[in-house]
């Protein structure tokens, strides 16, 4: 514990104050140092520095008009449609706060997937970050969970067509699925039951969990400090005094920059809210303005964009990309086998594992692989530190055509999304799959290309302009 | 980020944005929506001719039971015109427009039950056709004579639809001029845009249009009322954060030109 201290004779009221709190709380003191002012940032962060400010403003915006919306929403399939209608025009600036909590959802998958890109190209994700890039998957995981839940609440056709889909899902796991499926929706069908329970995961539950994700995230990264656009340790250029040359506080250097960010991302965000809150039936669905009808099954249903990249990778699993699979793995293994020096066992171990794999690909059905491919394309996220093997981070300093590889991959994850809105066609259907085999490829095949190539070299100082 | 990396990005992006767009044409073989004339929605004479034409021909069988009768103050009319001209279901101003209508009868009626239409206009935009107003404004005017059906009507916008033409006195009865036209390599009945006047109705064809857009401007009205308010706050909400992010930049120019 810190030393208890006298004020000084003769101090001010507000340094009595101050002296007085230090004595009782210093935690809180400590805090604002080691978080606040006495935290150093690289100074060359960028433009794609700003989203993870934004990601916590856009948490604080859900969670406060999110209480607004509980004091009249009501969770009962009888009343939520309306009362949600009753919070759009009887509720005293209700229309507002509804909203402003509909086009965050869809503002944090924005700001979230673009804070995810920045980690990606510059190897935000890299030895001594990993537990910072884990935390960051957890917690777009339990957003997945949020908005998902949440999207039921309004009960409109597509929250319970949707929500009937989604959980359908589950139903294929093979041997628990069904019951699975049965503990999920409370019910044989989407029902009362099914949204009193989302209900108490979308405003309690998950909440929690996002939460203390949030503080392990942001004091994981603390404790390691910021990457930064060129992808070096700014903490290996220390002055005398050993703080790092190129870092600066991140208050106020930080704070005042991210306000202009902030007042940037409100101007977006205000604008739709005010000007084009549905839009164009992406963030507030048309189909939604109907209440849900159990009898009657809209003619094409479609997750919220947020979910359509993942959604397409699970219409793209028919059966013929399952036997694709199998030879991609039959493919891979004997590579393996020939390019990789390894030991009897481990070339035994390769083929029963290649083997096993066909196998239980063929033995279930392509719509349990389906759920397998969505889940897998977010759980491969959370290894994506032990996948890179680049000897630089960033992406400034990789050979250029690696910078195509994660410009297609950009290409993809969008026309994937973009796939998950459309009805279903063959050719629709063949671009999505080639779209999974070069998601999955970009990942699983990250350990051979990224350390291909001719690397640029690292400064050793990062490169900043003055602004 | 290199310039050739960003170019390629924002190529890429306006790329999919064109896929995207492309996408959104018009379904083939649908009918396509006439456009609502939007300038309906901003005069007040044309909302209240709406409201009262949905008091009296729609609200016997739909509701709207998210919109109190005394919201009808914000298109301009006072307490005591909507209880002496538009009020005769309910019995008090603060109410929301209900109906007696029992639905189980109506479904054994009409082969569905009514729909509330309070939101209705919000729930039948479809991306690339048009937004709900458009929709319903070619609905309520593609009615016609078709004998085959119980009520004795079909819809080209909703085709065997279960409500009977209840605008029938006022437009008539007509009946669309189709030709044999050959799509797809398979003849088919195509809709030649013209239409045969069976029966006339106490309008013209101009004037019943415009009463069917007064309609649809209060119904489109009705399925958001604070949507004029909240385009104008949101004028007053986007100049506040104009200058504040003037001050937002300047302030971070201040404190960063210590940094080299």
């Amino acid at each position: 514990m810190a030393e208890f201290k006298d004020a000084p004779a003769g101090a001010s009221i507000a340094d009595k104050l101050t002296i007085w709190t230090q004595n009782r709380f210093p935690t809180a003191f400590d805090a604002y140092r080691d978080h606040l002012s006495e935290y150093y940032a690289p100074k060359n962060f960028n433009f794609w520095y700003f989203f993870g400010a934004l990601a916590m403003l856009v948490l604080v915006i859900q969670i406060v008009t999110g209480i607004f919306l509980v004091m009249h929403y009501k969770p009962d399939a009888a009343l939520a449609f309306a009362s949600v209608e009753y919070i759009m025009r009887d509720v005293p600036w209700g229309w507002l706060v509804r909203y402003m909590h509909s086009t965050g959802a869809s503002a944090f998958f924005v700001v979230v997937y673009l804070h995810m890109f920045r980690g990606l190209i510059y190897g935000s994700y890299r030895k001594p970050r990993e537990l910072v890039w884990i935390f960051g998957v957890a917690i777009f995981l339990c957003l997945m969970a949020e908005a998902f839940m949440g999207y039921l609440l309004p009960w409109g056709q597509m929250s319970y067509w949707g929500a009937q889909v989604i959980i359908n899902l589950f139903a294929a796991i093979p041997f628990v699925g069904p019951d699975l499926a049965l503990l999920i929706r409370g019910d044989y069908v989407v029902g009362d039951a099914t949204l009193n329970r989302f209900f108490a995961f979308h405003v309690i539950a998950i909440p929690l969990v996002l939460l203390g994700l949030v503080v392990a995230h942001i004091f994981a990264l603390h404790d390691v400090g910021s990457n930064n656009p060129d992808g070096i340790e700014i903490k290996d250029q220390r002055d005398a005094s050993g703080k790092p040359l190129d870092g600066i506080p991140f208050h106020p250097y930080y704070t005042v920059h991210d306000i202009l960010g902030v007042s940037v991302f409100l101007m977006i965000f205000s604008a739709i809210i005010f000007f084009a809150p549905e839009m164009g039936g992406y963030f507030l669905e048309y189909n939604n303005f109907i209440p849900a009808d159990p009898l009657k099954t809209p003619s094409h249903i479609a997750p919220v964009w947020y979910f359509t990249p993942y959604y397409s990778m699970l219409r793209a699993t028919t059966d013929p990309m399952v036997n694709v699979i199998c030879v991609l793995i039959g493919v891979g293994a004997l590579l393996a086998l020939w390019k990789v020096r390894m030991s009897i066992a481990a070339k035994a171990g390769v083929v029963v594992a290649a083997v096993v794999a066909i196998a239980l690909l063929k033995t279930f059905d392509a719509k349990f692989w389906g759920v397998v491919m969505m889940g897998g394309a977010v759980m491969i996220l959370f290894v994506l530190p032990w996948l890179d093997h680049s000897p630089v981070r960033s992406i400034r300093y990789r050979p250029d055509w690696h910078k195509a590889v994660y410009a297609v991959f950009i290409v993809v994850f969008i026309v994937l999304g973009w796939l998950g809105i459309q009805p279903v066609s063959d050719g629709k259907t063949l671009l999505a799959q080639i779209g999974t085999v070069y998601y999955f490829g970009f990942f699983l095949l990250m350990p051979w290309w990224s350390r291909l190539g001719r690397f640029k070299p690292v400064p050793e100082r990062v490169v900043f302009n003055a602004h | 980020m290199p310039y050739a990396m960003i170019k390629r990005f924002v190529q890429s992006l306006l790329l999919s944005l064109l896929v995207l767009g492309g996408a959104a044409k018009a379904a083939e073989g649908a009918l396509a929506w006439d456009k609502f004339p939007v300038e309906k929605l901003t005069d007040d004479a044309s909302l209240q001719n709406g409201a009262k034409l949905f008091v009296n021909y729609c609200l016997n069988c739909h509701a709207a039971s998210y919109l109190r009768y005394n919201r009808m103050n914000e298109i301009g009319l006072t307490d005591a015109q909507i209880k002496g001209n538009l009020l005769f279901v309910g019995d008090k101003i603060g109410e929301t427009m209900k109906v007696a209508l029992d639905p189980k009868q109506a479904k054994a009626w009409f082969g569905a039950t009514p729909p509330d239409l309070s939101v209705v206009a919000r729930s039948r935009s479809a991306a690339g056709q048009g937004s709900g107003a458009d929709y319903l404004y070619t609905y309520l005017r593609t009615y016609y004579r078709d004998d085959t059906k119980p009520t004795g009507w079909n819809n080209l916008a909703f085709p065997n639809v279960g409500m009977p033409h209840v605008l029938w006195e006022l437009q008539g009865e007509r009946r669309p001029i189709f030709e044999k036209r050959t799509e797809h390599g398979q003849e088919v009945q195509a809709f030649t845009g013209k239409w045969e006047v069976i029966k006339p109705g106490s309008l013209d064809a101009r004037s019943y249009d415009a009463a069917v857009a007064d309609l649809v401007a209060f119904l489109q009205w009705a399925s958001e009322p604070v949507q004029k308010a909240r385009v104008q706050l949101g004028v007053w909400v986007l100049m506040f954060l104009a200058v504040f992010t003037v001050i937002a930049w300047r302030l971070n120019a201040a404190y960063w030109k210590d940094i080299k």
